[in-house]
């Protein structure tokens, strides 16, 4: 194996322990931190893949990730969190041993459904849409088991950090201009995620989404 | 030549946003959403008469492709929308002076309805699968603002359940394009072409079926959020049921439709790559399992509103088992549906809008002698309830009846769940419009009746469906069914 | 040729076995002192264990009255285990003659025969202090246990073997590759190391607050010889540890097979290792606060996570 391919084994390695240390983490300021580390690996990963493979574009997705998921998206959350006075909160969450061995039965899971995959796949991709899909299917559980609107959210953009994972390890990037409307819908998500918490903490004086469960079919 | 024209159907609705964010608050803003809309129309009709002239086409460096089977679904997206923002324009003046809308509210409703059907448009037209993502999470950002306009908690609650599930489900269906792309890469090799869907079509024996099988497995399921089957619904009543009633239209007569577009380019590849009846199996069992458990939720509700988009879920399940099916017959018969349901569909709450707009309630068992108050209502409501029933003559029963007789043929076991399902539907939504529309209130009659033309121009158009169908387009529908296959 | 061998490698085990009882002390005073250089204490000095040991063997023991047999040979079958894990564990050389001995699982087992008799014997004199810290024991070790196991096989599985000779010499002699499970598989048996030996964060060797301590608890009734024998094994189980710490991770310097010219080099190393280890431990120990023991069975969870995280990782991505 080569030291690239070693390298980037290690970030895959990396960024599925983020998603399980944003899965226990219960303060959410610390949640966002994790999330910008996911970011930080993410674009590394994607920077060493596009050396790796003389891809230029896969530079400038690099990049954008740097720039997206571990400056702006944090910094637009953290704003988030000041403004919206929780920063400090603390989130109870039930049973961390039972979410632990969920998360664990979900990552073989994952790599079951990816193990036909990864046959397929040569050298530098190998076993790594594994990891990428156990990463979003963690994050999904995350989304799951938060009540609180902000840590949903990060969950969320969490999710789409496993699939950008996917996209640039498994197929070395989908074309720019795919990369670039993901980006945007991305951006656009969560500023409309912001707007909402306003909304949200004004109407329920709270961030906690268990006071949204009124609507039901009884 | 069909490049200006493609550009014309979605410059005209980017531009309208872009006019009605600036202009938004004026007082002619209504119009000015019904004239842009309008144009939209047109351009799509120009578009679908040179397609059908034509046959298919690529546009922009082949970044969108039109075929007899999107262009038909532009063209009736087009009109929807058109329709609904006339019918929008009434409507929505009377809630602003009842003071459920302020101003900045009809502002960001005006402007977030042309991106809405800009970002339709693109889903639809587009031939690059990515680009199809793009928009089809764009149409969600679109609407969750809008579902949340009235701003009241249920609405809230509603917006936030329709953002985080459909976000869900569409990073899962980014999951299967990325698949794809890994599948296509190997065959097409890297760069642009790989996630056209015209270069796939051509390549699609070679692709990996494993890797399409989870690729198919991926994008239904998450695609199929956006459609409303079942287990994967569950944002669509409430979303519906909440917000604002020309909303509820276009999501139920469109943004479904849209994503089962998406779901049927998928089925196209992955059939070609397994050549097994995979893809359809998988439709078939989502697309019972909606219609089913549709039709038991169906008649436990009590807001009218959610009762509808529950007939929604149960409608998009029998097309989505229809095109699970396959065939020519069948597939044609899922069309026809699409159109019909659509039509009938948006005009049903067109009319629900008008009568929960009367009757100052959504809650079925307080509105009562619709007829009474406003002939006019009520009768476009028991009409359109009588078509989205599948009462002949209406263009549903033709579709319904053809959609059921070839699965007495193809899948006979089908035929009664399909049938019970059905009649329990019908006994729901029948048993509740009925006391509705023709129930004694001691409300006063309305002095003047509402414009109810679309809701008219809806079911003249599925009743003329019913009764006769035009040759071109049962021979652009049977274009379109062989496209699919 | 064969025989010299043989008897130069039964002396070098017999080399090992003293070195490792004679050394334990010292690392544990080694660990204490730089706990107390890093508080800014001058400290006790590193022969403080020894002088500890020296003043308990020559008290005179003090039994309860009823003490069953369990509890008089408890501390000679505890010092026995850990003595015999702390001298086949390949730190030295590789093929010493009781290596074929230490397989991992045979491992645990031993350090688990230790644990149960212990435990009973806190329980056998029927204190409530006694019976507290038993309980306390098993839930610690009952989540350690499989997480130590699962950074067994991950190392077994990159090695093909159980045998830890085996392990150390395939370790030891590939070319560099990074290893993320292995690297997971580290954390893990760090965490594993602090629980199992009653270090900070899970409990805290200093102490008899009641309310958190765990070991202290277990051998409160114990006195005299028996509580040196005790006190001796604690510091050879850290001992035998660290040791499995440095076989599976930083096995570099381990002499080879027959390479007996390599040994003052590798006694080096070793010797190196431990002091940087005991040095780690001790930073480690100042880092980190004691969590509430119902805190404990997290701080555990996680050891179990990165292990299986590590040994998945491993299976899927070959690394």
């Amino acid at each position: 194996m080569s030291y690239t391919v070693q390298f980037i084994n290690l970030l895959a390695a990396i960024l599925l322990l983020i998603s399980f240390a944003m899965l226990s983490q219960r303060r959410i300021l610390s949640l966002i931190n994790l999330f910008a580390w996911q970011g930080l690996v993410l674009s590394v990963s994607t920077f060493v893949v596009a050396y790796s493979t003389a891809q230029q574009h896969l530079y400038f997705s690099a990049a954008l990730t740097l720039l997206l998921k571990v400056l702006v998206l944090p910094w637009l959350l953290h704003r988030l969190i000041r403004k919206l006075n929780v920063r400090w909160d603390v989130e109870t969450l039930i049973n961390i041993p039972a979410t632990m061995l969920a998360g664990i039965a979900l990552v073989i899971f994952a790599f079951n459904l990816a193990a036909p995959i990864s046959q397929l796949a040569e050298g530098i991709t190998r076993g790594l849409i594994g990891i990428a899909l156990a990463s979003v299917l963690l994050s999904l559980l995350m989304m799951l088991t938060r009540r609180k609107a902000v840590t949903q959210v990060v969950g969320f953009l969490a999710m789409e950090n496993g699939l950008f994972f996917a996209a640039t390890s498994a197929t070395h990037g989908m074309p720019l201009v795919v990369e670039l409307g993901i980006a945007l819908d991305v951006l656009v998500a969560t500023f409309i995620f912001g707007i909402f918490f306003f909304q949200i903490r004004e109407t329920f004086d709270s961030l906690d989404i268990t006071h949204m469960e009124k609507l039901k079919d009884d | 030549m069909i490049d200006l024209q493609l550009l014309a159907l979605l410059l005209t609705p980017l531009l309208g946003g872009g006019l009605l964010a600036v202009f938004g608050s004026r007082r002619w803003a209504a119009e000015l959403n019904a004239l842009m809309s309008f144009l939209t129309f047109a351009a799509s009709v120009a578009l679908t008469l040179r397609v059908v002239e034509a046959g298919p086409q690529v546009a922009f460096g082949e970044q969108f492709f039109i075929d007899q089977f999107n262009v038909f679904l532009v063209a009736l997206t087009a009109f929807i929308a058109f329709t609904t923002s006339l019918f929008s324009r009434p409507y929505m003046r009377v809630e602003q002076d009842h003071g459920r809308l302020s101003t900045p509210m009809l502002h960001l409703y005006y402007s977030m309805y042309q991106l809405f059907t800009f970002a339709m448009l693109v889903a639809l037209s587009a031939n690059n699968m990515g680009i199809v993502w793009v928009a089809m999470e764009a149409a969600t950002l679109t609407t969750v603002l809008l579902v949340s306009l009235y701003r009241t908690p249920a609405s809230l609650e509603a917006a936030w359940k329709y953002f985080i599930l459909c976000g869900v489900g569409i990073a899962l269906a980014l999951f299967g394009t990325i698949l794809l792309y890994f599948a296509a890469e190997r065959v097409l090799g890297q760069g642009g072409t790989a996630l056209l869907w015209t270069h796939l079509n051509e390549v699609k024996g070679e692709l990996e079926p494993t890797v399409l099988k989870l690729a198919f497995i991926f994008l239904l399921v998450g695609y199929g959020t956006k459609i409303g089957l079942v287990p994967l619904h569950s944002w669509l009543p409430d979303a519906h049921a909440e917000g604002p009633t020309p909303v509820s239209a276009v999501l139920s007569g469109l943004l479904l439709n849209v994503a089962l577009c998406a779901v049927m380019r998928s089925k196209v590849l992955v059939d070609g790559s397994l050549g097994t009846h995979f893809a359809g199996n998988l439709m078939m069992g989502f697309g019972l399992l909606s219609v089913v458990v549709a039709a038991l939720f169906l008649s436990r509700q009590k807001d009218i509103k959610r009762m509808f988009a529950y007939s929604s879920i149960e409608h998009m399940g029998l097309i989505t088992f229809a095109f699970g099916m396959g065939g020519k017959v069948a597939t044609f018969a899922a069309l026809l549906h699409m159109t019909v349901h659509s039509l009938t569909k948006s005009a049903i709450f067109f009319a629900v809008g008008h009568a929960v707009q009367k009757a100052g309630t959504q809650q079925m068992d307080n509105i009562r002698g619709m007829l009474q108050i406003s002939p006019t209502v009520g009768w476009g409501l028991m009409l359109g309830t009588f078509a989205i029933l599948g009462m002949p003559p209406f263009g549903v029963f033709a579709s319904e009846f053809l959609i059921i007789t070839t699965a007495m043929h193809d899948y006979p076991w089908t035929t009664p769940i399909l049938l019970i399902a059905l009649g329990m539907a019908f006994a729901a939504i029948f048993g509740k419009v009925q006391p509705m529309v023709f129930g004694e209130t001691t409300a006063k009659p309305l002095p003047h009746p509402p414009a109810l033309l679309p809701v008219f121009a809806h079911l003249l158009l599925v009743l003329i469906l019913g009764l006769y169908m035009p040759p071109y387009l049962a021979d652009w529908y049977r274009q379109a069914a062989a496209l699919l296959g | 040729m064969e025989n010299t061998n043989l008897a130069l490698g039964m002396l070098f085990q017999l080399f090992q076995s003293l070195l490792v009882v004679l050394l334990a002390p010292l690392l544990m005073g080694w660990v204490s002192q730089c706990r107390a250089w890093l508080q800014n204490r001058s400290g006790p000095g590193l022969l403080q264990p020894y002088r500890m040991l020296r003043k308990l063997f020559l008290k005179d023991a003090v039994i309860a009255f009823n003490a069953s047999p369990l509890f008089r040979v408890t501390p000679y079958i505890l010092f026995g285990c850990m003595w015999l894990a702390a001298a086949i564990i390949p730190i030295i050389a590789v093929d010493l003659p009781f290596s074929p001995a230490a397989d991992v699982i045979a491992l645990v087992g031993v350090f688990a025969l230790a644990r149960v008799f212990i435990a009973l014997a806190a329980m056998d004199i029927g204190t409530a202090f006694g019976s507290l810290g038993a309980r306390r024991e098993m839930l610690v070790s009952f989540l350690a246990e499989p997480a130590l196991l699962m950074v067994l096989f991950t190392a077994s599985l990159i090695s093909h073997s159980t045998q830890l000779p085996s392990i150390v010499g395939a370790l030891a002699h590939r070319e560099f590759v990074l290893y993320p499970s292995l690297a997971f598989a580290a954390l893990a048996f760090v965490i594993v190391l602090l629980a199992e030996n009653a270090r900070i964060p899970v409990d805290n060797p200093n102490t008899h607050l009641e309310l958190t301590m765990i070991h202290e608890a277990m051998i409160l009734e114990y006195s005299a010889r028996h509580l040196a024998l005790i006190e001796w094994a604690v510091s050879l189980k850290l001992f035998a540890y660290i040791s499995l710490g440095i076989a599976l991770f930083i096995p570099h310097g381990i002499a080879d097979v027959g390479k007996w010219d390599a040994l003052p080099l590798s006694i080096a190393a070793l010797l190196a290792k431990l002091v940087m280890a005991g040095a780690g431990l001790a930073l480690l120990e100042t880092l980190l606060a004691k969590v509430r023991i119902f805190r404990a069975p997290e701080f555990l969870g996680t050891a179990f996570l990165l292990a299986v995280l590590g040994l998945l990782i491993h299976i899927l991505l070959g690394a």
